[in-house]
């Protein structure tokens, strides 16, 4: 344990902490500025805007001695007795000569530029920058350098700070970016014919202080301060990365990471930044119909609930299919829905999507194969309430074996099941069935109702990723007209009173199982462990628990 | 002092002073051989400590202590570098010792080695140094085939490997992260220090990095004693208790408006105007001094007014210099105009600059383009006290940028400006009686169409003509 001073307040730390000086006045709640550093990434204390006064305390008498020269908050690590000074004349006058020295040769084109509104070095300016400008001289070039397919540089906005480059030595491990030049002549480029093409590129954007790399699915699209932003979890592979979606009136423009030091700590992949666009796909299935001899046959939303339920009561014996796409509460209430007409209907898990093999990279980030968000969080509803998991290519003959009238398949996947291997059990199925899901199969045309499903951002809920870590996020939009997300469908099945909310239903699923025990509490941003306090309520002994 | 005798430099003036043959008939490796005998590693860096030997490469660091930094207990390798990458503007003395005598460096780099349990050294080498490469080369082939580098040196259980690494012609790789960085093969962005590269150099492993000139010195140290290279020089200062010293010959070398330029070895302390007096001859065509940089333009110049500055490590400091630099001494006389001289230092620094650390960047070629306007006809008074405070921006205390070139160029700018400010000014007034400058005034758009700044404000473009922003 240690004690440092920043501007008068007593900041207490661990060793073990490693902390720098940024990351110890953010703790005393004081903004040191900076460019080139990044927890991320190696420290190069280059922008030299972090400098700040630093002094030690004698521990004996108290007597606190400040070093001659400004130092580099990022790069000098915090020990005990420290003190920094954020606020002096001296580290202000060096702060403010950095600003202008940065907008030297900046072409000052915010008006045109993306970045507007998030920009560092527009920030920066207005809490630290001079008023004046005193080179009579204006720049104005703004060059533009396509650097790989979804990323595009402008060349003059760069401040070097070699983020971007140390991302693409460091994380992704494939170096395509690099300083050429010298002095002020240095340029951000790639190499011909090497351009910057990994399924990380995206993250360079998010890196980028300036409006120098601009991502192209973004470009001109929306100004930021129009965008809000809303946790979500990224669907798109079973690592459940954190990110915000940000939307302007119920319209997707952009994701972005969101730090989260237990899955994805500040990056997300390409598949899950531009996997947006499927949410508002004109082709989604927007409605509930009913097929009849003569076709199919639109559902009012204030009839169906009535109208399934009788319809299933009266079958009488049913099997669910279980979307890993679910989340947890909405594979919840499904089940009960379904376990309360037919109290031994199997439960099924529906087909889990798998691209390849896992995609690892150096800086320990991961795409998984297993292309679904929840598969852990509905095996577990579906062992709650069968004891067993049973996978999708069983469907057939749990349904036969059952004697089931009645199949209810839950989907929600980002694409039409189009792959033969996941279509062949459900075209084996003698029964009806009921679909919900976002886009339409040629298999469908078979189904008896087919009911309009959400997308990822438009659920409310909770997602159990591949290391057992549960993240809850609430909605980021409303969904289309027509399509009501599963968890109000469900809870309208059931019949239960109030608003449909996710979280006293994964209260009540905490109190019924032992894995989800410890979602009780509130979750908080970056999730909570399932496995931590699995033990416990489950009575496992402590030998099993070394895995 | 008028009975010194060049020590560093009494081999060059004999027929094929580089050859081995030539080196070891005037008493070559005999120190070698005597020390690989009866000193012990340990001895011989107690010795250049007690010797108050400072780097001559331009920072004036004890050589001593930097070895002492070396870390005792790490299993190795160690690696020592020897800086040749002579790139300070007026500076060429490594450049002759490597020229014409050769065997003299390595037998300091292979002293120094012993002394600090490298075996393996790499000499950067600046580019257009052709001839030096290929005698230190030839050198280096030589000291191989006689035993003196290699497997088993003299027969003891010691062994050397030196490599030449011939650098690409940047100023940067002289500054010693820089050149470790170059070296492993990167961009020669200096490091942050700390970790020294004593403790962490090249390949992350413990480093000397030295100077030609100053491993010349660690030989006669070890050849002639302590004593002796003590009795040359400024003695320690008595009321500075940190102060090193100033002690044994130096390699000055004279250029610029000179009768005799060339690099020639005086004691240290010798008073600037005795050096260009009675080395250099005078300033040429009988005229007067106007400036002088004493150690490269990096550690700014002195007026003619202070030429009894003594040239040692701390006697520029006190006139306002950065030190003494390289000892590359460069001669302005009195025709001279100052503005020439600060827009041809900003114009190096601001090439030179390794583009890393905003101020430097940015700074060297902000007052570039400030002293461009000057030259132009087109300055300010004002521009003088924006020059000033870019300098003190971009070396206002050691700690603003990663490495020395800032300083350097702030100090040129700095004691340019501060010490001929009246004719800078009287320049100004000359040559922009109205305090009228053509650049686009505050409020102007300026477009850059395929390169060319064109002028929409309603003083036009370049060539007067007008040009309307769209």
């Amino acid at each position: 344990m240690g004690i440092a001073i920043v501007d008068g307040i007593e900041v207490k730390f661990d060793d073990a902490e490693k902390l720098n000086g940024i990351e110890l006045a953010r703790r005393a709640g004081v903004e040191i500025p900076h460019y080139c550093w990044h927890p991320g990434l190696s420290v190069v204390g280059s922008c030299r805007m972090c400098l700040v006064e630093f002094g030690t305390r004698d521990p004996h008498t108290g007597q606190i001695s400040i070093w001659p020269k400004l130092t580099p908050a990022c790069n000098t690590p915090i020990r005990d007795g420290m003190v920094l000074v954020t606020q002096s004349e001296k580290v202000q006058q060096a702060r403010a000569m950095v600003q202008e020295d940065l907008l030297l040769r900046h072409p000052i084109d915010c008006p045109i530029c993306d970045k507007a509104g998030e920009c560092l070095l527009q920030d920066f300016h207005f809490r630290y920058g001079q008023r004046e400008r005193r080179a009579p001289w204006r720049a104005f070039s703004s060059r533009r350098r396509d650097v790989g397919p979804n990323i595009t540089l402008f060349v003059d906005r760069c401040i070097m700070c070699s983020r971007c480059v140390r991302f693409c030595r460091e994380i992704s491990g494939t170096a395509e970016l690099m300083i050429v030049h010298r002095g002020t002549h240095e340029e951000i480029d790639v190499l011909p014919g090497f351009p910057l093409n990994n399924k990380l590129s995206g993250n360079v954007v998010d890196l980028c202080p300036v409006g120098a790399l601009g991502d192209k699915d973004f470009l001109y699209k929306q100004r930021v301060w129009f965008l809000k932003r809303h946790p979500s979890v990224c669907t798109q592979c079973a690592v459940g990365c954190s990110i915000w979606v940000e939307e302007n009136q119920d319209r997707i423009w952009r994701i972005k990471p969101r730090e989260n030091p237990h899955v994805n700590r500040w990056w997300i992949c390409n598949d899950g930044r531009y996997s947006y666009p499927y949410v508002h796909h004109p082709e989604r299935i927007v409605g509930a119909r009913r097929r009849e001899e003569s076709g199919w046959v639109p559902v009012n939303w204030t009839h169906l609930s009535s109208e399934i339920n009788s319809f299933v009561r009266s079958a009488g014996s049913l099997v669910g299919v279980l979307s890993p796409f679910l989340t947890v509460e909405e594979a919840y209430l499904l089940a009960k829905w379904i376990r309360s007409i037919d109290p031994r209907a199997p439960l099924v898990l529906g087909p889990v999507p798998v691209a390849g093999e896992d995609e690892r990279f150096p800086g320990g980030f991961v795409i998984a194969a297993e292309r679904c968000p929840n598969r852990r969080g509905v095996e577990e509803v579906v062992a709650h309430f069968c004891g067993r998991v049973t996978p999708f290519g069983e469907l057939p003959e749990v349904a036969r074996s059952h004697r089931a009238k009645v199949v209810w398949v839950s989907g929600g996947y980002p694409r039409p099941w189009d792959e033969a291997e996941l279509l062949a059990p459900l075209g084996e199925l003698a029964c009806d069935w009921i679909v919900q899901d976002m886009f339409f199969a040629h298999v469908y045309e078979r189904a008896k109702y087919v009911i309009g499903g959400a997308a990822f951002a438009e659920r409310a809920g909770s997602y159990v990723n591949w290391n057992d870590r549960l993240q809850s996020v609430p909605r980021a939009i409303r969904p289309p007209r027509g399509v009501r997300p599963e968890l109000v469908l469900f809870w309208e099945l059931l019949g239960r009173e109030g608003a449909p909310d996710p979280n006293p239903v994964r209260v009540e699923l905490a109190q019924a199982t032992a894995y989800f025990a410890a979602a009780i509490a509130p979750v908080p941003e970056t999730g909570i462990d399932l496995k931590v306090n699995l033990l416990a309520p489950a009575g496992n002994s402590l030998d099993r628990s070394v895995v | 002092m008028s009975d010194f005798a060049p020590v560093l430099l009494a081999n060059i003036d004999k027929q094929e002073s580089h050859t081995l043959k030539v080196y070891e008939a005037g008493g070559g490796y005999r120190t070698l051989r005597r020390v690989l005998r009866e000193m012990s590693p340990a001895e011989v860096v107690q010795t250049i400590r007690r010797s108050n030997l400072r780097g001559r490469g331009g920072a004036g660091f004890p050589t001593g202590l930097k070895w002492s930094f070396l870390p005792q207990d790490h299993p190795g390798p160690f690696y020592m570098c020897v800086n040749a990458d002579e790139s300070e503007p007026g500076t060429f003395c490594n450049r002759i010792q490597m020229e014409k005598d050769p065997h003299q460096v390595l037998e300091g780099v292979i002293l120094s080695c012993y002394a600090t349990r490298v075996r393996t050294a790499y000499i950067y080498l600046r580019y257009e140094y052709h001839l030096a490469f290929r005698r230190l080369q030839q050198a280096i082939d030589e000291a191989y085939a006689a035993g003196y580098l290699g497997k088993n040196i003299l027969g003891q259980n010691i062994s050397l490997d030196i490599y030449i690494h011939r650098g690409a012609g940047a100023y940067i790789c002289g500054e010693e992260t820089g050149l470790i960085e170059s070296l492993e093969g990167k961009r020669a962005w200096p490091r942050i220090k700390p970790p020294f590269p004593a403790v962490e150099g090249l390949f992350r492993k413990p480093t000397v990095v030295n100077n030609v000139e100053t491993l010349a010195c660690v030989l006669h140290i070890l050849d002639r004693g302590v004593e002796w290279f003590q009795s040359i020089g400024t003695p320690r200062d008595p009321g500075d208790p940190r102060d090193p010293g100033s002690y044994g010959p130096k390699l000055f070398c004279l250029s610029g408006h000179i009768n005799r330029p060339g690099v020639y070895e005086a004691p240290l302390g010798i008073p600037c105007g005795e050096l260009l007096e009675r080395y250099g001859g005078g300033v040429w065509q009988g005229r007067k001094v106007k400036a002088v940089a004493p150690g490269g333009i990096s550690t700014g110049v002195l007026s003619a007014e202070e030429l009894d500055t003594p040239m040692d490590f701390s006697g520029p400091v006190r006139r306002g210099c950065l030190g003494l630099g390289t000892g590359g001494v460069i001669v302005l006389d009195e025709t001279y105009p100052i503005v020439e001289f600060l827009y041809n230092s900003c114009r190096f620094f601001a090439h030179e600059s390794c583009g890393q650390c905003t101020p430097c960047r940015e700074g060297t070629q902000f007052a570039l383009q400030t002293v461009e306007r000057i030259r132009r006809g087109e300055g300010r008074l004002a521009d003088l006290d924006m020059l000033l405070a870019i300098g003190d921006n971009i070396g206002i205390t050691p700690g603003t940028t990663i490495c020395g070139l800032a300083d350097g160029a702030a100090w040129a700018i700095k004691t340019a400006v501060r010490k001929f400010r009246d004719e800078l000014e009287d320049h100004i007034r000359r040559t922009n009686p109205k305090g009228y400058h053509r650049s686009a005034p505050p409020g102007t758009i300026t477009l850059n169409l395929a390169g060319w700044q064109l002028d929409s404000g309603p003083v036009g473009g370049r060539d007067g003509q007008k040009v309307h922003a769209a």
